[in-house]
Formats: structure tokens, sequence, C-alpha cells
């Protein structure tokens, strides 16, 4: 094996949102605009049991449930767990205790935050009650948190809850907003990460595969025709030719790229699968298939591991391949 | 051992819109659900197992959402299955239950799939560039759009047929309740009007976004036996994959596609599919899918299969309508995608499609792919039982 392994793979932090919009339906519905008016809402099930929040459709029959039932804003906690360090977008900034609350006239659970100070003053068995917030929306964080139903009033104010899908005035709330972010550290295979540190250098390396003799670029490792590893090295041109592209014409969210602009496979002379990238140059509808191109760099001072080195490839003004030259990588 | 009869007892799917904000998400797989149970004339004592799919949770930003859908999908104390092959997952969680009878292990099962579209946005969940490499990405559409053009370059078709596989599903969506565009006045020339998303594929030519759900029941020979006006049966199913990228890969007419069609033909008895089904529901999300498809499934040879579309042989009366519910170009909930043309096709057996039945229909297709064309999920259905089931 050449060398691969001999360096740290390269990583880079990947950061996944999105603000979700949940539609809450005719039952949570209810729940979430009774909170607005510090009302607590559960729903009766076949069985008797209150369910608190309220179910959509019996956990016994699997019927759509009807019977909506009002409960206390105080209750029982049945299961606690401390969280010592709190994360970012939780209910409180300080320690809190993340609990299972039975509220009087409920027969299941409800999970919220309970503030207490510490986890010394949390017992199974407590009593709590609802801390509204000062302002509610129509949503669960309309309850801020819960505290000990002896303690004393606090006079601090509470943090807002989070945002609630715009509406009509006076319509009740449909939509609820929930932020979701994923936070990957993002890593690249030890083969990738040499032809990445290769990018720095202004180079474009690829692998051969030693049964089927074809070249990857980027490499990967192992050929996924034949399953068996690559290890031979191949540093290839920054010429080749455009197999086949479209036009991207339609704006989109995160779009980091502003349209029109060509998105086109570009296969590198001497290699042997195609990968997608920008064309310039030209017109967007002089880009033809079989058309060929070379790679435009930025100035090198600005290169670093990534294929965004080459801001795009241009029309060399060669003649372009036939098309059964390139016909099988279509 | 052979594997035992299945047939499909009823089926049912939501209204579908871009946003189905009336509804939570167990709340709309229920409404399809409710229908398809009615259908069959079931009840939840009837149902052993529950087998759902949906395509990425990224584009609900639920994980595993058949967590919090068991108590919807009736599941509490039963089997729930979820299953994932991207866009072919409605197909392909059809197999699975489909399976599941035909093993000998289930009697009943209810099959699910849904997408709600609507929740996020799936441009962007599908656009997520990693780091190291180039933003090129631009949704399916921006994925599909190079292959469409090296079917145009590979087979010579002509500009306009594109245009007429959209205004024909268009049309025919026109006739489907439950469809999701419904564009009676639709021409060729308005598509081919219609703006330009992704050089070669226009606006017109595009699937749109949709929410929606997807339930069949499946039985086996008893259930089946007892279904008034008769059952659909299962002639033949198959499932195939293949990487996204490999070097001399098939962009247009995969290899995955060709022997998945290849086995489902053989297992069904069916040798010359153009004269021998009925009716066939394909995926179709860009209107070039239908004459690319043609081909890939045998229906017509290689660099032919835009010619049956000209001729108008896929539209309602033609030799083989193809997508005569207005198929995945009137409605698109992607995870529901695929088991809308399974049960499409079922109800063309069964003689419950309405105003878009098409006239004796005896044999009819249900297919779906997924990914970036790796993933094929198909199936026979019939509204007589296969003759020596395999």
């Amino acid at each position: 094996m050449i060398a691969a392994g001999s360096e740290t793979p390269l990583s880079a932090p990947l950061d996944v949102g999105f603000d979700y919009t949940r539609s809450v339906g005719p039952v949570l519905g209810r729940f979430v605009n009774a909170l607005r008016e510090r009302r607590i809402v559960g729903i009766r099930g076949s069985d008797g049991r209150v369910h608190v929040p309220p179910v959509e459709y019996d956990p016994v029959t699997a019927r759509a449930l009807t019977e909506f039932v009002d409960v206390a804003d105080e209750g029982t906690v049945v299961s606690w767990s401390w969280a010592a360090e709190p994360l970012a977008g939780q209910p409180l900034e300080r320690p809190f205790a993340w609990a299972l609350i039975r509220l009087d006239g409920a027969d299941t659970a409800l999970l919220h935050a309970l503030d207490a100070g510490s986890a010394a003053n949390v017992h199974t068995g407590m009593r709590v009650r609802a801390r509204w917030s000062d302002e509610p929306v129509g949503h669960i964080r309309d309850i801020a948190w819960f505290v000990a139903a002896d303690a004393p009033p606090d006079p601090a104010p509470t943090p807002p809850p989070p945002p609630v899908a715009e509406r009509e005035d006076g319509e009740p709330v449909g939509t609820i907003i929930t932020p979701i972010h994923l936070r990957y550290q993002h890593s690249a295979s030890p083969e990738e990460s040499r032809y990445l540190r290769g990018l720095a250098e202004g180079r474009l390396i690829g692998q051969r595969c030693p049964a089927c003799r074809k070249v990857y670029i980027p490499p990967r490792g192992a050929c996924p025709t034949d399953g068996v590893p690559t290890a031979e090295e191949i540093e290839l041109p920054d010429t080749g030719i455009v197999t086949t592209f479209c036009i991207v014409n339609v704006p989109f969210l995160g779009q980091r790229i502003k349209p029109p602009y060509v998105a086109a496979y570009i296969l590198l002379d001497g290699a042997d699968i195609a990968f997608l990238h920008l064309v310039l140059g030209c017109a967007a509808e002089e880009v033809r298939m079989g058309m060929r191109v070379r790679a435009a760099w930025r100035p090198c001072e600005e290169w670093s591991t990534t294929l965004e080195n080459i801001t795009h490839f241009a029309p060399t003004g060669e003649p372009d391949a036939p098309y059964e030259n390139f016909a099988h990588h279509l | 051992m052979g594997k035992r009869l299945a047939a499909v007892l009823g089926t049912g799917q939501t209204h579908h819109r871009a946003k189905r904000t009336d509804v939570s998400m167990p709340g709309l797989l229920r409404e399809a659900v409710d229908r398809a149970m009615a259908d069959a004339q079931v009840d939840w004592p009837d149902i052993d197992v529950v087998v759902l799919g949906k395509a990425p949770d990224m584009f609900e930003g639920v994980m595993m959402p058949e967590l919090f859908l068991a108590d919807a999908l009736g599941a509490n104390g039963k089997p729930l299955l979820r299953v994932h092959t991207a866009g072919s997952v409605g197909g392909s969680t059809a197999l699975i239950a489909t399976g599941l009878v035909q093993a000998g292990v289930h009697r009943r099962v209810l099959t699910v799939a849904f997408e709600k579209q609507s929740e996020s946005n799936a441009m962007w969940a599908l656009s997520i560039t990693p780091p190291f490499h180039m933003p090129v990405g631009a949704g399916a559409g921006g994925y599909f759009a190079p292959h469409v053009r090296s079917y145009l370059r590979r087979s010579g078709a002509p500009e306009h047929v594109g245009a007429i596989v959209a205004a024909k599903d268009r049309r025919n969506g026109a006739l489907n309740p439950y469809a999701h565009l419904r564009q009676p006045d639709i021409t060729v020339e308005s598509v081919r009007a219609s703006q330009m998303l992704w050089d070669p594929i226009r606006y017109d030519e595009t699937c749109p976004s949709s929410d929606g759900a997807c339930a069949m029941v499946l039985g086996d020979e008893a259930a089946g036996d007892a279904v008034p006006g008769g059952a659909a049966w299962i002639h033949a199913t198959s499932m195939r994959t293949e990487p996204t990228t490999f070097a001399g890969r098939d962009q247009v007419n995969p290899q995955a596609g060709r022997d998945a069609a290849a086995a489902l033909w053989r297992e069904a008895g069916i040798t010359d599919p153009l004269s021998q089904v009925d009716a066939a529901e394909i995926y179709v999300p860009f209107s070039w899918f239908e004459p690319m498809w043609l081909e890939n499934l045998g229906f017509a040879p290689e660099g032919e299969g835009w010619k049956l579309t000209e001729a108008g042989e896929t539209a309602l009366g033609g030799r083989l309508p193809v997508n005569p519910s207005g198929g995945v170009l009137s409605t698109n909930p992607i995870g529901a995608s695929g088991m809308l043309r399974f049960s499409e096709a079922a109800k063309q057996v069964m003689g419950r499609a309405g105003d878009y039945q098409v006239d004796g229909a005896r044999i009819a297709l249900g297919h779906a792919y997924g990914g970036g064309s790796q993933y094929f999920a198909m199936w026979v259905v019939g509204a007589g039982k296969p003759h020596t089931p395999s």
C-alpha cells in the first residue's frame, strides 16, 4: 500500500440544520392552543386512561380519540434524570432535571424540565407545578419548566418560547416550528485525503484498479466493480471533456452558486469516471457534449484541500471529442 | 417449496397536496390506512404485521419516525418494520410486505408509505454538500437532467416527446380525485412554453412536491379469494440495486433495472411485455423517464421508447397506457410515490380505478426507482391467479 494511512485523514465540520414546520393536526392542535391559554388538556383512551400530551390514536385499539379532558398544571414526579451541563436550546441554561411528571387528572407522564437548583432537591414522588411562560404562543415551551409545588413565586422573566409558524390574526396555531441542527465531523478516507492534499498542491491524483485497470478520481481505496483494494496512484492532467451536463436555472435554499450555471460531468484525460463541476468561459448554450475543457485554478496562495481550488472548467477551443469516444461514460 | 400466493385486498391513499397542514404526520398516514382497510373490508385485529416505508428522514427531520407512528399504525403488540430505499421505497416496502405473505409467515399485512414534504424542503435536503466537495448539486432535477441529455443524444428522440409525456400524465391526473396536480387543459405547447429549470428539463416536466400517503392491505390466498369483485393477485416481484457511480456505469439504462425487469417478466411468464401487459404505472418524476424506462423495462428496444410515447401508445386508449392515474408527475409524496404506482396497478386489475380505468385490464405493472437510478422495485399483478406459482 502506498502511504495511505501514513497521514491523518482530513476531517472538517458539517453542520446541517433546518427549521422544520410541524402541522399539529386536530389533537395536538387542541393541546398547543390550550397551552396558549395556560391550560393543559389530555385525552381519554378506550381504557379510561387520560393521556397527556393527548395522543391522536388509542394505544390499545388504534381508534381515533376525541374526548378531551382538562388536567391540572400541578403533578407528581414519576422519574427524573439530572442534566448537569445543559445544552444550547434546552429549557434552562442552569443545571436542571428532566422529569417525567404525572399531572393531577392524568394517567400518563409528561416529559419536561424541572428547575430545582440541585439534584439533592429532586425526588420521585415530589410535587411540582408548571412555571408558565410570560408570553405563551401555543407551544410545549409555553410551560417554561416545572418548579417544586411549594417554591416561592419567581419574579424573573422566562425566556420566550420558540416561534410558531405565522398565521392569520385570531387563527389557532396549526403549525409549530422545530429547529433541528446536526453537527457532524465529516472525515475523508485516507485515499480521498491524499487526493485532497494533492489538490492543495495543484495536483490531481487518482487511483487505478489492479483488476479492471480503470482510473478513479477521486480515488476510493477500493474498486466498486471488482471489490479489490486500490493502491496505485495516477496523476492526471487538468484537461478533459464534458460528457454530459445540465443548465441549472432554478434557485433553491442553501444554493452556493448563483444560477444560471452549467453543472457538467468532466472526464479528465486518462480517467475512467467523470465528476460534476462547473463550466464557465462560454455562454451556457454553447456548452456541448464532448467539448474539450481545462481547469481554471484559483491563485495558488488560495489553494486548500478542496476541489473548489478549481473554480470551473473552461473550453480549450480544441475540436470536440467524437461521441463514440465517450458514449460508454454516459 | 414454492412461494405461497399473495394478493392485494384493498388500497387507500390521501388527497395529495403541496401542504396538508390540516393533519399531523400520524393523521396523514391514517387517512390512507383507513381508506385501505375500508377498501379491504378488514379491521385492526385482522392485521398481523405493519410494514412502513418512507424516503430520507431529513425530509421531515424525524429520525426513525416509525417509533412515534406506531399508535397511528395500530402496530402496538405487532411486528412493525421500516424500509428505506430512497425514492423507490414505496415499491420495495410493498415487496417486503408481499414476502411476509409469500413466505407463509403472516396472513394479512398492512403496508404504508408516506412523505410530508411540506415539513422541510426536498431541494435543500438533497443538495447538502459535505466538506471538500464542489457545491454543484441541485436536487433531484440537477442530478437527473444530465442523464436525460445523454438519453436524448443516444436515442435521437425529438425534443417535444418529453412534453407529450407531461401533458398526458397531467391530463390523466385530472381524472384522479386524489391527485395533487389536476390540469385537464394542459397541452404539449404549454408544457414546451414553461420555464426551463434544469435544461433540458422544464418546469411542467417536473414532479411536484407533495404531502401524501398510500396504504395497502395484502393477504394470503384465502383472504384473496374472499375479496368481493376479485383481489389483485401478485404474479411476480423483483428488486435490484447497483452503486450510484462506477466506471462504465450506464446511467441512462441501468443494468439493475434491466436485470430486475428480466427477472420480473420471467417469473410472471411474460415473453412480450408490450402485448401482454394491459396497464403500467411507472415511476416517472421527470417526463423523459417514461421513454427511458420503457426501454429499461423491455417494452421497447433501446433507443425506441420515445416512439411509443410519440405515437400515443402510452396514453389512455393506447396500446400500453402508462400512468393512467397521473403518475409521479401529478403526485409526488416521495416515499409514497412508489407504493402509489404499485397500488394503482392493483386498482387497474381490480377494476377500481374509476375514471382512469383501463378497459379490461387483466395484467398490470407497478414500478419504482430511487437514489441515483440505483434501486429498482417492481411487481406484476393480475386479475386472475398466476398459473404456476414459482
